[in-house]
């Protein structure tokens, strides 16, 4: 905390100094309006930042351009309806977002799935989560400017995308998760497959360590820049990648599992004390590392059985509420489900972790550059849809 | 001189300068955007690029001029008309003027001026007036903030260009390019003159500097903070559409093109091969064809660093000129016309 406390005093003692400055020549500050539409922002996020100079006087994030309603949308639609509109609001990681939801349904009632079919979640989720942070890790070196690594980003996705492909029949929206197991059993030689594919992931890691997190001048591009605090990230809410690179040891994969199978696998949490953008990368880096871990063990013992528990054809979800939130690739993404015993929801909640996370940018690009902004949005790495919903 | 010449009057030997220079600016802009911009990048990038206009896609840049050429020319409504509109031609104007002093050949070559590097230092100043014209007449703040920017960095690093060329001087004992060129073919490395003597071997530091701040002069990754398109929306060019566009475009590359030709000049041996007379009347023909060569080899670099690096930061890029390019130029002169006067 002495750092931003050094940070705001040096920032203050700046502002007064350039006011002083101001007063004297009488240069007026300039309000930029990057987004609604801006390559920068991955869709229609508007940052209205007050400048002087280059320097960023205030900063804030106008949201809502690509609200869906998907909350109230939700509760006209029966329950295995609801998993078409929800695959759309991360959509990098489709599956991941239907997880937390089917889950909730099943606590509701009071169904598990069984064995089988939680291994196969478990690895089309950490699939999902490999295929999101892949185009990331592209994508940051886009944003500082290098052009040629999201190329190889959207090379080495596909090979992720193929396997969702085989297994779902979808390569962006799978809608392949449903109460009480999943919709089909796996595909002969997909396990082969996926194997390989978890390989060439692993390639592409290696190759984005030595051409970007290792290039100097990425380094003192993002190294020190839009540095969040831990208190200071947990009190916007921060989840993800993004509170695990300012030191804390929090992923709800370990910590609060429900339903999917993460504690039969041995991985790790990683953390970065730093809490740069540096870190957000390399903490995401080590992510995409640890998932294809995760998913190598997972297949090695994918129990047989079913894929589908005892449900009724007609599902009438009883009466109860229930919030189950799981580690998506964004951060910690959450379902408050009520029902009324309805063949649809009476309320559905979406806690998203893009929200959360972009709720800290009028906070953290206070006094930063122009170009800064670039780096601090993208290393924060955020989805329009998981913004707005 | 060619006897062909010699014989032709002043406004036939004018008229074939004017068409040669037109060639070589838009030729080598053309080749350098197909085969670099378009094809050389695509295999970097493991995609193919454009492969469907012509065998391989080689008439994919008639299509792309056929394309702008029919876009709307529009001007911002609160712009400022005259000066948004003459900004593109500014620019290209600085590229023309710097090809003016290179030579191609013993004979080939446009005004065989004593002070030619200097002269095409001074010109390639011009672009910076024309940038800034952009990004001022636009009345766009992306616009705004691109011009300023480049004008800042154009302005840094005509000083480690200068410099780096300045050892070159001293070890030519000329400016004239023409001269240059012959004092590398008729050098000796300590009495050894098989290869001449390139300066890029005596001056290494530098042809680095000169190619590092050439690299930031033509506004390439990793100096392309002025029209970072990832955060400004390619800079002072955001406004321009249609024909202005092609021709800051044009500009671009050819621009590249004859500052590679510059440093190949000043640092490659321009257009001498070794092992051949350099009277001989030969490289009046194969001379423009050589140092094509080495244009595209030098522009091959620039572009590989443009699609492989990350940019700069504004005040990353100034420290990198004023801290680090500008001592290490200044050293290195003193380090030349030390060595000049002993050996």
């Amino acid at each position: 905390m002495t750092v931003t406390e050094r940070q705001q005093l040096s920032y203050i003692a700046a502002q007064a100094a350039d006011a002083r400055v101001n007063l004297e020549i009488e240069t007026e500050g300039m309000t930029l309006n990057i987004g609604p539409q801006h390559p920068a922002t991955h869709g229609t996020l508007r940052i209205v930042a007050k400048l002087d100079g280059e320097q960023v006087v205030s900063a804030d994030p106008v949201m809502g351009y690509m609200h869906r309603g998907y909350e109230k949308l939700a509760e006209v639609r029966t329950y295995p309806q609801v998993t078409t509109l929800i695959n759309r609001i991360d959509w990098l990681g489709s599956f991941a977002n239907e997880v937390p939801f089917i889950l909730a349904a099943e606590r509701l009632m009071g169904i598990e799935a069984p064995p089988r079919a939680q291994w196969i979640r478990t690895i089309l989720f950490e699939l999902s989560r490999i295929a999101n942070i892949t185009l990331f890790l592209g994508d940051m070196a886009v944003q500082v400017g290098a052009i040629t690594p999201v190329f190889f980003a959207f090379r080495d996705r596909e090979h992720v995308l193929n396997q969702i492909e085989a297994a779902t029949g979808g390569r962006f929206h799978p809608n392949f998760d449903r109460i009480g197991g999943l919709k089909d059993d796996l595909p002969a030689g997909w396990v082969a497959e996926t194997r390989q594919a978890m390989r060439k992931i692993r390639g592409f890691c290696d190759e984005i360590e030595e051409l970007v997190q290792g290039n100097e001048i990425f380094q003192a591009r993002t190294r020190g820049i839009g540095v969040i605090p831990p208190d200071v990230g947990l009190s916007y809410g921060l989840s993800g990648a993004n509170i695990r690179a300012s030191g804390v040891d929090w992923d709800v994969r370990r910590d609060s599992p429900c339903g999917l199978v993460h504690d039969q696998v041995d991985w790790k949490v990683w953390t970065h004390p730093d809490g740069d953008s540096f870190a957000r990368f390399w903490v995401r880096l080590q992510e995409t590392r640890e998932a294809t871990r995760i998913v190598d063990q997972l297949l090695d013992d994918i129990p047989p059985g079913p894929i589908m528990a005892k449900v009724p054809v007609i599902i009438k979800v009883p009466a109860g509420e229930a919030y189950v939130e799981t580690e998506n690739p964004l951060g910690v993404m959450g379902y408050y489900v009520v029902s009324k015993g309805d063949l649809n929801p009476f309320r559905v909640k979406i806690r998203s972790a893009s929200f959360s996370n972009v709720s800290i940018t009028p906070w953290l690009l206070k006094g930063v550059y122009v170009p800064d902004i670039i780096t601090i949005l993208g290393s924060l790495y955020f989805i329009l849809g998981d913004i707005d919903r | 001189m060619i006897p062909l010449l010699a014989e032709l009057s002043y406004w036939q030997i004018t008229s074939i300068r004017v068409g040669a220079g037109l060639v070589a600016v838009l030729l080598v802009a053309g080749t350098l955007v197909y085969a670099h911009l378009f094809k050389m990048v695509s295999f970097m990038q493991s995609r193919l690029g454009p492969m469907e206009a012509g065998p391989y896609g080689s008439l994919q840049l008639l299509a792309e001029i056929g394309k702008f050429l029919q876009k709307e020319d529009i001007v911002p409504a609160r712009a400022d008309r005259f000066v948004f509109k003459a900004a593109p031609f500014v620019v290209l104007t600085s590229t023309f003027l710097l090809l003016v002093v290179l030579p191609g050949g013993p004979d080939a070559w446009f005004i065989a001026n004593d002070l030619g590097i200097y002269l095409a230092m001074a010109v390639s100043s011009v672009s910076v007036i024309g940038i800034l014209m952009a990004g001022w007449g636009s009345a766009s703040k992306y616009s705004l903030l691109g011009g300023l920017r480049a004008t800042g960095q154009l302005i840094a690093y005509e000083l480690p260009l200068l410099l780096a060329v300045v050892g070159v001087v001293i070890q030519a004992e000329t400016m004239n390019l023409q001269g240059i060129v012959l004092s590398q073919a008729n050098g000796e490395i300590f009495g050894w003159g098989m290869i001449g003597n390139p300066f890029i071997l005596t001056q290494f530091a530098g042809f680095a500097i000169f190619m590092i701040a050439m690299q930031a002069e033509l506004t390439q990754t990793p100096f392309d903070m002025p029209v970072a398109e990832s955060e400004l929306v390619t800079g002072y060019m955001t406004e321009y559409s249609g024909l202005r566009f092609l021709l800051f475009f044009i500009g671009e590359f050819a621009t590249a093109g004859v500052f590679s030709a510059i440093a190949a000049v000043l640092f490659l041996g321009g257009w001498y091969v070794p092992g051949l007379d350099p009277a001989d009347n030969l490289f009046n023909v194969i001379g423009p064809l050589v140092l094509f060569g080495k244009v595209v080899v030098l522009t091959f670099v620039v572009f590989w660093v443009r699609f492989t690096f990350p940019r700069f930061r504004e005040d990353q890029l100034q420290r990198l000129a004023w801290k680090f390019l500008v001592p290490l130029a200044l050293a290195n002169i003193v380090v030349t016309g030390v060595l000049k006067v002993l050996v």
